[in-house]
């Protein structure tokens, strides 16, 4: 096989596995925050996707320019839902958590169902079927403008919990729940708002998406799933480990539909999130707990 | 030999007789209750698009039906939500619910299901699109296949290619195979394994490229089909996936000399909608109908008036058949016992249908083994027939033109 071929396939799944990153990016903060695993944020995904195709539909707005309007979006959605909806059960038992966003995520499914019908929409931009060619290489337009879309978004969102005081006082609530307490912070409103952010990258991610792949409501679970694999194989909390999570999972699969057969890329990425489990269970980047 | 001389005695009494034969069989099928048919489509879910491209003949096909003097028929829709487990519990429910003969389900892994749900209740199941041959080597007394096994197809599918490449004078030396991995894929590149050498194909599959057929991103099996640097692509794909790899195929610079479809997909009117001049040359093997039929002409006349923006196709042919091959057995049997129906079903023989081919007609299994395919072509957004050429309306466009210069 030419060796562009290899290089192809491997920018390629990089470029996608950076999109899978900032949609991990959004479970991993919400988690490693507020401690509460989103079992809509496929769902949740999907739903800005769908947005995306109307916007695209009815007024002709580009996906990527539709990515800040649509995170925000999803930003008041996940702002609403922890404050209204989740709060109220940070306190109680994990499978009382678990079994609210599973209803919330069945919720989202069939109102989609019921809004958009069950089959594939997509958006084609005037870009869509456009690629480069550098000696040899093929790489795909959209997936090269998406991938550098999730980087320099991925680098604000460091860099807002890095350098900005709401930022550090998000961080403190993760570090010392009660501690952030204690000096005051106003928990429940940095809560709603980590959660917010969350879906503001899943909302991002989504945008960028549809410019990949076409969606119909059932894409949801899957997605769910693979930011699962994505943030433990890059480990739980750790925001650069999600970023990682999605490149290594995006190249595993490309390489292993290329080398051993497409059919079975699914079972390489579980393979990896084995092995990552086996041998450092906090996964890549993630901090070991004791 | 013996002269018979019809006078006028008889024939007035002649005709009366078939006045009254003829008025007492319309008030018997009048007095005949509704048959209570099973219709199981994968209306959501992965294969959502093709389960509703296949109900909307269900919900015009009733009113041609009658007009062609068969009894009424109530229809119970059931959704296998593109799910075999789905499948089977939907049977179970729809004869639960009095469905007296089923119908459906497109999918061979989800017909599979429900034939054994069938068999073991004993009501009958005609299934409307499923290739896969296990169905009908079961054994099964209940169950009966109008479309043609994957063998079939394939047998089918290597003629007309043979007959095309003779037509242009053009022959590729290589392909390279691309499948989904689901049941019907799996029983179509099996079959090609076991069907080809029969053919003396000038080419040989130098590739084959298994892929799930929910996947969202075929980049790679693209990548990896134009790497085997074969002349023609061979595929076995479902609607959405052809979509994919045509893109793919655009994005990655890549046009074979053919793509080779012997499956649904590349045909379909979403496709041609989606894809615009991008659509255009694609040869599909499939099972089609024969346009010069009186039944064909009506259901296409009806699709173009209830339907505008729909071509008929393969999902419509086969699944009217089969509700008509229910309507039929009804008739005949006179009864709606399971036993009457299933026996009526065996005996079936009717030839003013729709699809290429004979008739309707099952052998001993279940299965009608007369059915014959047609080549068809994508073309300006319309499909054309090109092969075989008795059932031609148009030439076939070989080599395809290429996609950076549409």
């Amino acid at each position: 096989m030419p060796l562009e071929t290899y290089i192809n396939v491997i920018i390629g799944g990089v470029l996608t596995g950076l999109v899978y990153g900032l949609m991990a990016l959004g479970l991993s903060i919400i988690f490693g925050v507020v401690r509460i695993v989103n079992f809509a944020h496929g769902e949740m995904m999907t739903i800005a996707m769908y947005v995306a195709v109307v916007a695209f539909s009815q007024f002709h707005l580009d996906p990527l320019l539709m990515m800040v309007p649509i995170a925000a979006a999803l930003f008041a959605l996940g702002y609403v839902m922890q404050a209204g909806l989740i709060n109220p059960f940070i306190n109680r038992p994990e499978h009382s958590q678990f079994i609210l966003l599973v209803a919330v995520a069945l919720i989202m499914v069939n109102l989609l169902l019921i809004i958009f019908g069950p089959d594939a929409q997509s958006v084609q931009t005037s870009y869509s079927l456009d690629s480069y060619e550098i000696a040899g290489v093929i790489i795909d337009a959209t997936k090269a403008y998406t991938g550098a879309a999730a980087v320099v978004l991925s680098a604000a969102l460091f860099a807002f919990f890095q350098m900005s005081r709401t930022g550090q006082s998000i961080r403190a609530c993760a570090d010392n729940y009660t501690g952030a307490l204690v000096v005051g912070l106003n928990v429940k409103h940095l809560y709603a708002l980590t959660f917010g952010i969350g879906a503001a990258c899943v909302g991002a991610a989504g945008s960028m998406l549809v410019l990949l792949i076409d969606v119909t409501p059932a894409l949801g679970p899957g997605y769910t799933l693979l930011a699962f694999i994505i943030v433990i194989t890059g480990g739980l909390g750790s925001m650069p480990g999600a970023l990682l999570g999605g490149v290594l999972i995006g190249v595993t699969e490309a390489m292993a539909g290329l080398l051993f057969t497409p059919s079975a890329k699914s079972m390489f990425s579980f393979a990896l999130l084995v092995i990552v489990l086996l041998f450092r269970p906090q996964g890549i980047l993630g901090k070991a707990t004791r | 030999m013996s002269k018979i001389r019809i006078n006028r005695r008889h024939f007035v009494a002649g005709t009366s007789a078939a006045v009254v034969s003829a008025s007492s069989i319309s008030r018997a099928l009048a007095q005949m209750p509704p048959l209570k048919l099973g219709v199981l489509l994968p209306t959501s879910g992965a294969q959502a698009g093709i389960g509703q491209d296949c109900q909307r003949v269900v919900d015009i096909g009733l009113g041609v039906l009658k007009d062609l003097g068969y009894p009424a028929i109530t229809v119970i829709n059931g959704d296998t939500e593109t799910n075999v487990e789905v499948a089977r519990s939907r049977a179970e429910k729809l004869i639960n619910d009095g469905a007296q003969i089923l119908i459906g389900a497109f999918d061979s892994g989800q017909s599979t299901a429900i034939a054994q749900v069938a068999e073991q209740k004993g009501i009958p199941y005609v299934i409307n699109i499923a290739a896969a041959p296990p169905i009908t080597e079961q054994g099964y007394k209940f169950v009966f296949r109008n479309f043609p096994t994957a063998p079939m197809i394939l047998g089918d599918a290597f003629a007309n290619q043979l007959e095309i490449f003779k037509a242009v004078g053009m022959s590729p030396k290589t392909a390279v195979m691309l499948h989904v991995n689901d049941t019907f894929g799996t029983a179509m590149q099996g079959g090609i394994g076991a069907v080809m050498p029969k053919f003396d194909m000038p080419y040989k599959i130098v590739e084959t490229i298994a892929y799930d057929p929910t996947a969202r991103d075929l980049s790679v099996e693209i990548s990896k089909a134009k790497a085997a640097n074969a002349e023609v692509l061979l595929v076995v794909s479902r609607l959405n996936d052809a979509i994919l790899l045509t893109r793919e195929m655009v994005k990655q610079r890549w046009t074979p000399q053919a793509v080779l479809s012997m499956g649904p997909g590349w045909y379909e009117d979403q496709y041609l909608k989606t894809l615009g001049k991008l659509s255009d040359g694609p040869l599909g093997f499939v099972p089609w109908y024969d346009p010069n039929k009186k039944v064909s002409k009506e259901l296409v006349s009806l699709m173009g008036k209830k339907f505008p923006e729909v071509t008929m196709n393969t999902n419509h042919v086969y699944t009217f058949e089969a509700m008509m091959t229910a309507a039929d057995a009804y008739k005949r049997a006179g009864s709606s016992d399971p036993k009457a129906l299933a026996d009526a079903i065996r005996t079936t023989n009717i030839t003013n249908n729709v699809a290429t081919g004979p008739g309707i007609q099952f052998n001993a299994k279940g299965q009608n083994d007369k059915l014959k395919n047609s080549a068809i072509q994508n073309r300006d957004g319309k499909v054309v027939v090109v092969a075989p050429a008795s059932a031609a309306d148009a030439k076939p466009e070989y080599p395809m033109k290429d996609y950076t210069k549409r």
